[in-house]
């Protein structure tokens, strides 16, 4: 039986003959193996320690362009070392350093400038073409809100105090005069003076924060989403049958609309997307509930984002644009061309991008 | 793949992805715990800096006859919500997965799946925040409870769901990471020691480079892969006990292969051991470029 003196059929012959040499010195093929590769991974080590330390930025553009291509070095020799050695506290480290140079290489971009134009540009419109028909859904409920609201409070005025909390409505309810429910609509904003941008900051962060929950809420099977969505609108309802009562009502919804085309819009657009994993939640189809959120809510995510953006031009439009136009029908006007803008930038924008 | 990874203990954190390359990579799920502190850090991050701008804000308007205090006020309330919202996704953007609270604490945030994290996964799991802390700190601060008992507790344990919900599952998932489909990973660094198996590179004290021993390969196919990667465990021991331990060792693996008894006047315990290990780690090496891998022992292969 043969004893096991494995020959160094691939090293080089040792440089000092050891002093007391009697059999042969046995080098074994992960060994070899080991002696071939090491500088590598310990150049990709110093490059990651740093990385680590000071963030891709402290790696200069020689050094980003080689760390891919260590990365995929030390990938293919933990292949083999799995495949030839049994030195545990080598695979351990190669485990270890892959593990960490992944992290870099997939960590993300950080280019931030061309992500955010991408995303303007293609992402955000192609998935907001995407979700259209929870967008569709999102919008049905809180037209159904509206339309309630009016028709309940047209009919009986009472209903308003149900709709509306007394801290929404500020003395603008049934038993306020014409003129008190006239006056905020054509205020140019004189005498408050600066108190209306903090107004407009306040309102945005305002909005937006219920943007986000009903995105964020949709977790909850869409339930929640859908009944902002819906108490939304009978609010709405409620004010518009209050002000049309007085004869007001075009002048209300021009008040509303001048901001509101892209307020509203990004309300619809976050309930779109809490909706979205709603329905990942309730129906997971091929995928499993888990993998099926995640692919929602990645998706989602992205239209929230843009619904924040609508929100803080609507925040401007309201702050400002409703003080400066106060004529009922150049706020008409302004309303309309801000739908048509959005309606194309979401129809058109990066269509053959994708 | 599992006869492929190295044998040893599985804590219940760790995990496997398979890399975009196809190579299947363990790693380790963040504590809660720690997950916990990193979180407070980047919290306190947050709020101190929020604060620091009202501060300003107020100096501002206590020092003096500054005319756009309006504007100032606006500006800091805007600052305030994108830090609040944005924080935590700018960081894990900038920083390939990682916040100053998480790389305090070792952690960082992964794609689930393997792939890429994108900008839409870091986004998702950190909008989700929103429900998760921001909501319940506002409602419990805000003491909106003027209502029914029952209507409080429901209140409370609806939030709960949503803050406690990395309790609930295996993966110590939070809402936003099963929106976005991400985990929160640590990065153990480990280093690399000598090649026992490499003559050359050893100490020539401790284990000559030529061969003393010779086993026949009954004698080397006593054990299995499972026992060389002990008596490697057990070579590289440091601690003050470890040559007792080998010396142990060495004994019960004379034993077991049937060689006599080492001289207790000079045992030869480390070179024995060394030489051992070098000569069945070949055994077995070789054997498993021929396609077995006899896992330990028992394996009757």
């Amino acid at each position: 039986m043969a004893t096991v003196h494995t020959p160094a059929a691939s090293r080089e012959p040792p440089k000092e003959t050891p002093a007391n040499a009697g059999s042969p010195i046995l080098t074994l093929k992960s060994t070899a193996f080991r002696a071939e590769r090491e500088p590598a991974w310990r150049r990709l080590e110093a490059l990651i320690t740093r990385a680590e330390k000071g963030g891709l930025a402290s790696l200069n553009a020689r050094e980003l362009l080689r760390l891919p291509i260590l990365y995929r070095a030390v990938l293919s020799s933990l292949s083999v070392a799995r495949a030839i050695s049994l030195d545990r506290n080598l695979l351990t480290y190669l485990e270890s350093l892959s593990g960490r140079a992944y992290f870099l290489v997939y960590g993300g971009r950080s280019n931030a400038l061309s992500a955010i134009g991408k995303f303007l540009a293609v992402t955000l419109p192609a998935a907001v073409r995407a979700a259209r028909w929870y967008i569709a859904l999102a919008a049905l409920c809180m037209v159904l809100g509206a339309v309630l609201g009016y028709v309940l409070t047209i009919g009986n005025l009472d209903w308003f105090y149900t709709f509306v909390s007394d801290g929404m409505s500020q003395g603008r309810n049934p038993t306020a005069d014409t003129e008190t429910l006239r006056r905020p609509l054509f205020y140019d904003g004189r005498g408050l003076g600066e108190r209306l941008t903090a107004f407009a900051s306040f309102l945005f962060t305002h909005n937006a924060r219920i943007g986000i929950m009903a995105f964020a809420l949709g977790f909850a099977l869409g339930a929640p989403t859908v009944l902002l969505m819906f108490f939304n609108g009978l609010t709405l309802g409620a004010f518009i049958a209050l002000y049309d009562s007085r004869g007001l009502g075009a002048d209300l919804i021009g008040w509303l609309l001048i901001h509101g085309v892209t307020e509203l819009g990004a309300i619809v657009l976050c309930g779109a997307a809490g909706l979205m994993l709603g329905r990942a939640v309730i129906f997971p189809g091929e995928y499993t509930r888990l993998q099926n959120l995640a692919r929602a809510g990645r998706r989602a995510a992205v239209i929230v984002i843009g619904a924040v953006l609508m929100l803080f031009i609507a925040a401007l439009l309201e702050g400002f644009g409703r003080q400066l136009i106060l004529v009922t029908e150049q706020r008409f006007l302004v309303a309309g061309v801000t739908a048509v803008l959005w309606a194309l930038y979401f129809v058109r924008s990066g269509r053959g991008a994708s | 793949m599992q006869a492929t990874q190295p044998i040893g203990p599985r804590s219940r954190l760790s995990r496997r992805i398979e890399t975009p390359e196809g190579v299947i990579l363990p790693i380790e799920l963040g504590q809660r715990g720690e997950r916990a502190v990193a979180f407070i850090l980047d919290f306190l991050i947050v709020i101190g800096i929020i604060i620091v701008l009202y501060l300003l804000l107020i100096l501002v308007i206590v020092g003096g006859k500054f005319s756009g205090i309006g504007w100032l006020f606006a500006l800091v309330m805007l600052a305030s919500f994108f830090i609040r919202s944005f924080y935590f996704a700018f960081f894990e953007l900038r920083w390939q997965g990682t916040t100053p609270g998480k790389r305090t604490m070792g952690l960082r945030v992964i794609d689930r799946a393997g792939g890429p994290l994108t900008p839409q996964a870091v986004l998702a799991r950190n909008l989700m925040r929103e429900v998760e802390v921001f909501l319940p700190i506002t409602v419990l601060l805000s003491g909106t409870f003027k209502g029914e008992i029952w209507e409080t507790l429901a209140t409370i344990g609806w939030l709960a769901v949503f803050m406690f919900m990395p309790l609930f599952n295996r993966d110590a998932l939070r809402v936003g990471d099963m929106i976005a489909g991400t985990w929160v990973v640590t990065a153990p660094k480990a280093l690399l020691l000598r090649d026992l198996a490499d003559g050359e590179a050893a100490d020539t004290a401790e284990a000559p480079p030529s061969k003393f021993y010779t086993f026949t390969t009954k004698q080397l196919d006593a054990y299995g892969i499972y026992e060389l990667q002990t008596l490697e465990g057990v070579l590289r021991d440091q601690r003050p006990t470890a040559r007792e331990v080998r010396a142990e060792v060495a004994k019960r693996i004379r034993n077991k292969i049937g060689m006599p008894p080492a001289d207790p006047a000079n045992p030869d315990t480390e070179r024995f051991l060394a030489e051992f290990y070098t000569a069945m780690r070949a055994r077995l090496e070789r054997r498993m470029l021929f396609g077995v891998r006899r896992r330990d022992k028992h394996d009757k292969r």
